[in-house]
């Protein structure tokens, strides 16, 4: 068991989770990963390292900013600790459904539809309990029509209520895109304003381990062309439960991606009541060599290339971007200015990826601050294969950042 | 054999063209096998209406039964009073909505040809009775979803003719600042909640009203919710997923929705016989578990009559009813269609039921108005008409500020700029220049 999350650290994080047995279900996955006994136990509980320095960019230009990585501090790096301090230590899933469950404790219109997000729980857990506590209506357990309850979602939203519809699976939501896009995206302009959709969508996509092609897309590269939504990935307890509360406080249409690799991190989270900023990306790791975008699960996936890069004399300062659309451009701008390199790791596709776009953006703001070419790491255009190596072969690995960023700093 | 019922039968004899009475007594255009025509012929007259009483409907709710529905308004009329189904006060409401729907359809003809509105216009003459007979019975807090076809169920729902007209012209007085065109008309304050261009996009967003109707009672505990939400759209789009699903959805849910079907029969140039493989669309309202009424969608007492049934049961919590009103188009799928598809018979028939002149001999033969007053109505729309004209021509074409500003309802979401204020700080973005 222990093998399953080891691809992005996590392994022990799962024994310790109280819904061992459904997660096992639904991601069990074979234990004869190749990298399982190597990876395994470097980060039993995993945090975001090492962003002390976070402010020092932001001249409190936001009232509402947050230290990202609250309990991530230097300090606290070594795992054992954990009990004796402060805030709670949860799975991720369990940091979304903490967030979900305080809105819909302070702001009784929010509510939340989807399949199987009721009585059953979610398929991930995100809305365990939620049913017995809030009732059926306010976890609306719907028939399977993604486009419908989409749909009925924006409706709802146009009429004054907060949804948060759940796609079980993020690629399902393919069926709902003429709602995402027509209705969520654009029925605030062609109302000339009149009507707001407080609409949260979100759902488990990514990468997962052997789930074949249709189950294993990112869509946010079909998604950041539609004019008038935002998107958000999160990657740690932090900020799921962070950008999970602010999606639904936000007027805005957003669309939350959580990744189904991540579901089992384990974080020790603040007690009191916080939000992420939506716009905003999370510097991981300050350093001066070089600066690596990324976000979602290849967040684990560089931060380990990052310790061999270290190793190697390397100091590369990574930043999750968290922000899919629009992208935090002075985060990214002030590292680029700084490191005058950059490398993307993405899980997107790499035609019309989230990498692309952000190659772009790079180019057409800081280009005069860059020493050498951007460098794009993404997903192979390729149906995500089921068979174990082919996957593998198929999304970025630690072992190519390495490389990359020694190309980069040649 | 029934493979031999639909295309040689369609393609010879695409509509059962019948001079006295189209669509019903007449051969059976189905295999008989499969249908049995000769109890319920095609798509009939309003004796085939079906409506029920919330009791017999709950009784036969699970029985499969078709939910027989349509006597009620037949038993109406024949029993209470034998003539008047309406005030005059009411008569001439209804009179002057479908004036105004006709007059408004006709000078934004007129305007699109003389380039004074551009892209796809969908006119709605012919099927007044419809928007009417069933707008004229909501409450302001009652919502309206309807499609492209949209400019009339607005001006039914009492968004003024100017804000329309205005839309129309692209201009920033415009019910949606000229932001929405002919296919997107919006009104918060009167519950118009679009104007929706995809087919069948409309009608989740429609249930999804109504589910917010039933939360406010239910979770916010305000009990005086009583609103309800129609959903307007044509034969073409009951093929569309979204039909299906939503009544699915609010019949489990007994949403307070009513799903009105204008079926006028054609989808642009696709005839609902070679679309459908069971074109009396109404019949499904009972596969779902709610009525599934017909209605003779020409008469606009009769449409009123089924609306009250249906909304009233709505109000009450009874659940959603399909309502598939009979109707037809007068003019071309939109201004663009030179309409040669349709057999001119076909046409002169229907335009031989036009509703406004089948109101309007009612109310002359049932003295609840004089050719005069008629006149008087005819005479006020007409201005008003000519003043929305008016109105919007004159009215300013958007300026360039105006570009960026409805994007995000919190403008945050335009995101960080390189200089660490968020993007619509930039004066560039007030002023319409930023790019996004
Ligand atoms: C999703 C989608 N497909 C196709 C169209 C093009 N289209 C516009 S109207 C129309 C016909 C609709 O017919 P019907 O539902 O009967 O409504 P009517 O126009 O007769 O009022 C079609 C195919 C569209 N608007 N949306
Ligand atoms: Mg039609």
């Amino acid at each position: 068991m222990a093998a399953i999350f080891q691809g992005v650290g996590a392994a022990a994080a799962l024994s310790s989770s109280p819904s061992n047995s459904f997660d096992t279900k639904k991601l069990l996955c074979s234990p004869r990963r190749s990298f399982s006994a190597r990876k395994g136990a470097s980060f039993v509980v995993v945090r975001s390292d090492g962003s002390v320095n976070f402010d020092l960019n932001h001249k409190g230009r936001r009232a509402q900013q947050l230290i990202t990585n609250a309990v991530a501090t230097k300090a606290d790096s070594s795992a054992a600790a954990s009990s004796s301090k402060p805030g709670h230590e949860l799975l991720l899933f369990e940091a979304l459904r903490e967030g979900l469950e305080e809105e819909m404790e302070r702001d009784a219109t929010v509510c939340v539809m989807g399949e199987d997000v009721g009585h059953y729980g979610g398929s991930y857990k995100v809305t365990r309990g939620l049913a017995e506590k809030f009732g059926d209506l306010r976890v609306l357990d719907t028939p399977i029509a993604e486009n419908s309850f989409t749909g009925m979602g924006i409706g709802a939203a146009m009429t004054g209520l907060r949804p948060v519809v759940e796609g079980m699976n993020m690629g399902f939501l393919l069926l709902a895109f003429n709602q995402i896009s027509n209705n969520c995206g654009m029925l605030h302009y062609t109302s000339g304003g009149q009507f707001k959709i407080p609409i949260v969508i979100r759902g488990p996509g990514g990468v997962g381990r052997q789930l074949g092609a249709e189950h294993s897309q990112r869509l946010e590269s079909y998604f950041q062309s539609i004019p008038g939504i935002q998107m958000v990935a999160c990657s740690t307890p932090y900020n799921a439960k962070g950008l999970m509360k602010a999606a639904i406080r936000s007027e805005n249409p957003v669309i939350l991606f959580e990744h189904v690799l991540l579901y089992n991190l384990k974080e020790r989270i603040p007690d009191e009541d916080y939000i992420c900023n939506l716009e905003e990306a999370e510097m991981v790791r300050p350093g001066e060599h070089v600066t690596i975008l990324t976000y979602s699960r290849m967040r684990y996936h560089v931060m380990q290339a990052a310790k061999t890069l270290v190793n190697k004399g390397y100091d590369p300062e990574v930043i999750d971007i968290r922000s899919l659309k629009p992208f935090d451009l002075y985060t990214i701008g002030n590292s680029v200015k700084k490191t005058h390199r950059v490398l993307i790791v993405e899980e997107c596709m790499r035609t019309g990826g989230i990498g692309a776009s952000l190659t772009a953006a790079i180019t057409e703001n800081f280009h005069d601050y860059l020493d050498a070419p951007i460098i794009c790491l993404s997903s192979q255009d390729v149906p995500t294969p089921y068979a174990g190596p082919l996957e593998e072969w198929t999304v970025v690995q630690p072992a190519q950042i390495v490389t990359a960023v020694e190309q980069l700093c040649q | 054999m029934s493979a031999a019922f639909s295309t040689a039968k369609f393609a010879t004899q695409p509509f059962p063209l019948n001079t006295t009475s189209p669509r019903s007594h007449d051969k059976p255009l189905f295999d008989p096998l499969k249908i049995p025509t000769s109890s319920s012929p095609f798509l009939g007259s309003t004796r085939k209406l079906r409506l029920s009483s919330s009791s017999k409907l709950n009784l036969h709710r699970r029985s499969g039964a078709v939910v027989a529905v349509s006597d009620v308004v037949k038993e109406k009329k024949s029993k209470s009073t034998p003539n008047l189904l309406i005030t005059k006060e009411e008569g001439l409401v209804l009179y002057e909505d479908m004036i105004l729907g006709r007059a408004f359809e006709d000078m934004c003809a007129q305007m699109y040809y003389r380039g004074k509105m551009f892209g796809f216009v969908h006119l709605y003459n012919g099927q007044e009775a419809v928007s009417t007979g069933f707008i004229k019975l909501l409450k302001k807090e009652d919502s309206v979803v309807s499609t492209y076809r949209d400019h009339v169920h607005a001006l039914s729902k009492g968004v003024p003719a100017r804000e329309v007209m205005s839309e129309l012209f692209g201009k920033t007085t415009g019910c949606c600042r000229g932001q929405g065109g002919s296919m997107h008309m919006f009104s918060s304050e009167h519950n118009l909640l679009g104007g929706f261009a995809f087919i069948g996009e409309g009608i989740p967003v429609a249930t999804g009203a109504a589910f917010s109707s039933k939360y406010r009672r239910e979770v916010l505990k305000q009990a005086d919710c009583d609103h309800v939400t129609l959903a307007f759209f044509g034969d073409g789009t009951c093929n569309n997923g979204q039909f299906f699903e939503c009544l699915n959805m609010a019949a489990l849910w007994k949403l307070p929705i009513i799903f009105v079907v204008e079926n006028n029969l054609w989808a642009i140039g696709m005839s609902h016989l070679r679309a459908t493989s069971d074109p009396q669309i109404y019949k499904k309202g009972p596969a779902f578990g709610m009525p599934g009424i017909h209605v003779d969608g020409m008469d606009v007492l009769k449409v009123r009559e089924v609306a009250k049934e249906a909304i009233g049961r709505a109000r009450r919590g009874e659940g959603p009813t399909l309502v598939e009103c009979e109707t037809y188009r007068f003019r071309g799928h939109s201004l663009a269609d030179p309409d040669e598809l349709r057999d001119p018979a076909e046409k002169a028939h229907y335009a031989a039921r036009d509703p406004i002149t089948a109101l309007k001999n009612y109310m002359i033969e049932n003295r609840l108005a004089s050719e005069a007053d008629l006149k008087a109505i005819d005479k006020k729309i007409d201005e008003v008409v000519e003043d929305a004209v008016e109105f919007a021509d004159e009215s300013p074409l958007p300026q360039r500020s105006q570009l960026l500003e409805n994007v995000f309802a919190d403008p945050k979401g335009f995101g960080i700029g390189p200089d660490g204020r968020y993007r619509c700080e930039d004066p560039k973005f007030t002023e319409g220049t930023a790019h996004v």
